[in-house]
């Protein structure tokens, strides 16, 4: 650089040893004050922790803000693809993972993960016996004369999800099942076509929608969260995310 | 009184016809087809000059611009927001339809030099032709053979939508009188060839004066003003003033530092954020080390600046720094240090960084707001991150936090007030 060598530029040593003892002086005396910085995944992805937990535990009190621990990887990195895409809408999300490389997506997909940490329970909407039976109906059986399908068929027999791409429906709340369901009718929430969970939604009433949600929020947890083994279910829809690895490509 | 009524009625006339010309007078023109272009096809195939168009394209950051979220690269698709109205950004793929598939090289010359479409209509601003003009021929060529080696794409331009005067193209007329000077760069003989391709790269291809000058209210950017920083309309976010010297928005920068922010996204001084991220993960990093240096040589030439009006104080801001520091320590100190220090390579430093004590304090408030992670580069891919505190802080906290961190250390930058934050925490992010 600065080949034309005039005064101005013509003293790189010693902006340079200026700049190494600052920066010295500066590491040394901030050692002293706090702990060095880890180089760790959970201390880059502060961004994402501070709304979904240091373990993707979701936020406590805030249906919005959902667990991602145990969450299949394949599912998460879609999900920040389809942020990036916009084909989910949230604006906050789609500003923090705008600039990320597949390769980055998918580490930060696997450390959720591979999280293990408890579920907590979250307030339940007073709905009537009715209703919540209801709710069962869908999850068990669908209602096969408006071609819904039931949940298990696709999320896993104990609704735990199936590896790679289908998450669980266990342990999530009220607010955050009726929110996406919703989110899927209104084109917020989309992703690659076939979009077979938007055509579920899109047949689903309002009620059935207060009535699958409260039904899944209120299931106890099976012993075991793990999501089922990929191919252990035939889904009844043509779905575009099940046809990819979720890899971001 | 016969000759008054007769002069009345001339003035009259004359006021309508000209206004008539500024509106609806024709400069129209025809398109030149490609067979009959002065460049002949197969140049536009060498793939020599292609792949010197790929890199001109990558530090213009065209696609920038011409790509929609989830959208394929230069097929355009969208509309940028102006004061003024929507106004749509074309497909630049070689698509015959809907791209620039029967463009020759005399139209896309027209578009990038004179801010002329195919048939003569002026081009809105939005398209940065005030910039673009100093384009060389020569480079523009090899632009226009890498664009037309692309896979076409066959997305349908969407249709403006402005507000009336703009609405009507020939109002430009008059904005191109005030604003627009064509013509390509001329060097300065007196400075080196490194500062006249720094030049050059700032002033045309790079368009940063765009961004990094404040707009009027006709949207224009003053002829004398250059890279003194401005508010991005419709964005809030504030370019800074990229001067390196007294009072300069990157005062005691190195020629490092800037090549360190536009290939790692990072330097010493500051992170790249907002719409720099994605300028310097775009665009920034791809460019070779010749070129960086260039930029900082001429960037560092840029002069002094006038010192800025102290700061007022319209209410008590020893009180909201006070309160901000309380915040400081619990929320932000762990990571950019008691001392505003920041950590080297990791988290910036806040004490002298430009981007906190801008005039306007919204890059300040809007990184509170937002976080995110530092650009994604060759160098940094996989950044660390700051956390959004939206949900956290409410606008009285924003505003003490911002405030104290505006005015701690050796800044000295005004207050933020409660009512900015909130008006920034709903700004729709772009």
């Amino acid at each position: 650089m600065n080949t034309n060598a005039s005064p101005r530029h013509a003293k790189p040593f010693g902006v340079a040893t200026l700049f190494a003892v600052a920066l010295l002086y500066g590491t040394a005396s901030r050692a002293a004050d706090n702990p060095p910085i880890p180089d760790t995944l959970q201390q880059r992805i502060a961004a994402c922790t501070t709304c979904h937990g240091v373990h993707g535990e979701g936020s406590p009190g805030s249906g919005y803000f959902p667990r991602l621990a145990g969450k299949p990887a394949a599912y998460l990195a879609r999900q920040m693809q389809d942020f990036q895409n916009g084909l989910r809408k949230y604006a906050p999300m789609e500003y923090t993972v705008r600039q990320l490389p597949p390769a980055y997506m998918r580490e930060i997909a696997e450390y959720f993960a591979a999280q293990r940490v408890p579920y907590g329970r979250s307030p339940l909407p007073a709905v009537s016996a009715a209703t919540l039976q209801r709710g069962e109906e869908l999850i068990g059986k669908g209602d096969p004369a408006r071609r819904i399908p039931a949940c298990s068929s696709c999320h896993g027999s104990q609704l735990t999800g199936v590896e790679p791409s289908t998450p669980g429906l266990v342990g999530l709340p009220y607010d955050y099942i009726s929110a996406q369901l919703g989110s899927w009718r209104t084109h917020t929430r989309a992703t690659v076509a076939p979009d077979c969970m938007a055509e579920v939604a899109n047949r689903l009433s309002e009620s059935d929608i207060t009535a699958v949600a409260a039904a899944l929020a209120s299931r106890e947890l099976p012993a075991d969260t793990h999501a089922q083994p990929a191919g252990s279910v035939t889904p009844p829809l043509d779905c575009g995310v099940l046809g990819a690895t979720g890899d971001p490509s | 009184m016969r000759w008054l009524r007769w002069l009345l009625l001339l003035i009259a006339l004359l006021v309508v016809s000209v206004s008539g010309w500024l509106l609806f007078g024709g400069s129209g023109s025809r398109p030149t087809p490609p067979a009959a272009s002065k460049i002949a096809a197969a140049t536009l195939r060498d793939p020599a000059l292609i792949a010197k168009g790929e890199y001109l394209t990558t530090v213009g950051d065209c696609a920038g611009c011409h790509t929609a979220q989830g959208g394929a690269r230069y097929a355009g698709g969208r509309s940028l927001a102006t004061p003024f109205g929507d106004i749509p950004v074309p497909n630049i793929t070689p698509d015959r339809e809907t791209g620039l598939g029967d463009w020759s090289f005399e139209d896309f010359w027209q578009a990038l030099h004179s801010g002329k479409g195919r048939h003569g209509e002026l081009l809105y601003p939005a398209f940065s032709y005030t910039s673009y003009t100093k384009v060389n021929h020569d480079d523009a060529l090899a632009i226009f053979a890498y664009l037309q080696s692309l896979a076409p794409v066959h997305q349908p331009t969407v249709a403006p939508a402005l507000a009336f005067p703009y609405s009507v193209r020939n109002s430009l007329k008059a904005w191109r009188t005030l604003y627009f000077r064509e013509g390509e760069f001329k060097p300065d003989p007196a400075q080196s060839a490194e500062w006249n391709r720094g030049a050059y790269l700032v002033q045309g291809l790079g368009h940063c004066n765009e961004c990094h000058a404040a707009r009027d209210t006709l949207g224009g950017t003053p002829r004398d003003v250059h890279l003194t920083g401005g508010q991005i309309p419709m964005q809030n976010w504030y370019a800074p003033d990229l001067s390196t010297q007294k009072n300069g928005g990157l005062e005691g920068w190195s020629a490092q530092d800037i090549i360190d922010l536009l290939k790692t996204g990072q330097s010493a001084r500051g992170v790249a954020f907002g719409p720099m991220a994605a300028v310097v993960s775009d665009s920034t990093q791809r460019m070779s080390d010749a070129d960086l240096h260039a930029v900082a040589t001429y960037l560092q030439s840029l002069p002094p600046r006038a010192p800025a009006a102290e700061p007022t104080s319209p209410f008590d801001a020893k009180a909201l720094a006070e309160r901000g520091e309380k915040v400081y320590a619990k929320h932000c100190a762990e990571c950019h240090g008691k001392g505003g220090e920041g950590v080297a390579g990791v988290y910036p430093p806040l004490d002298g960084n430009s981007s906190v004590t801008e005039p306007t304090g919204i890059n300040a408030t809007r990184m509170v707001l937002l976080g995110g992670f530092a650009p994604v580069t060759a160098a940094n891919q996989r950044p660390y991150s700051m956390p959004p505190f939206a949900q956290q802080l409410n606008d009285g906290e924003v505003a003490a936090v911002v405030t104290y961190i505006r005015r701690a250390w050796t800044n000295q930058a005004s207050v933020v007030r409660a009512e900015a934050v909130s008006r920034y925490r709903h700004t729709p992010i772009e």
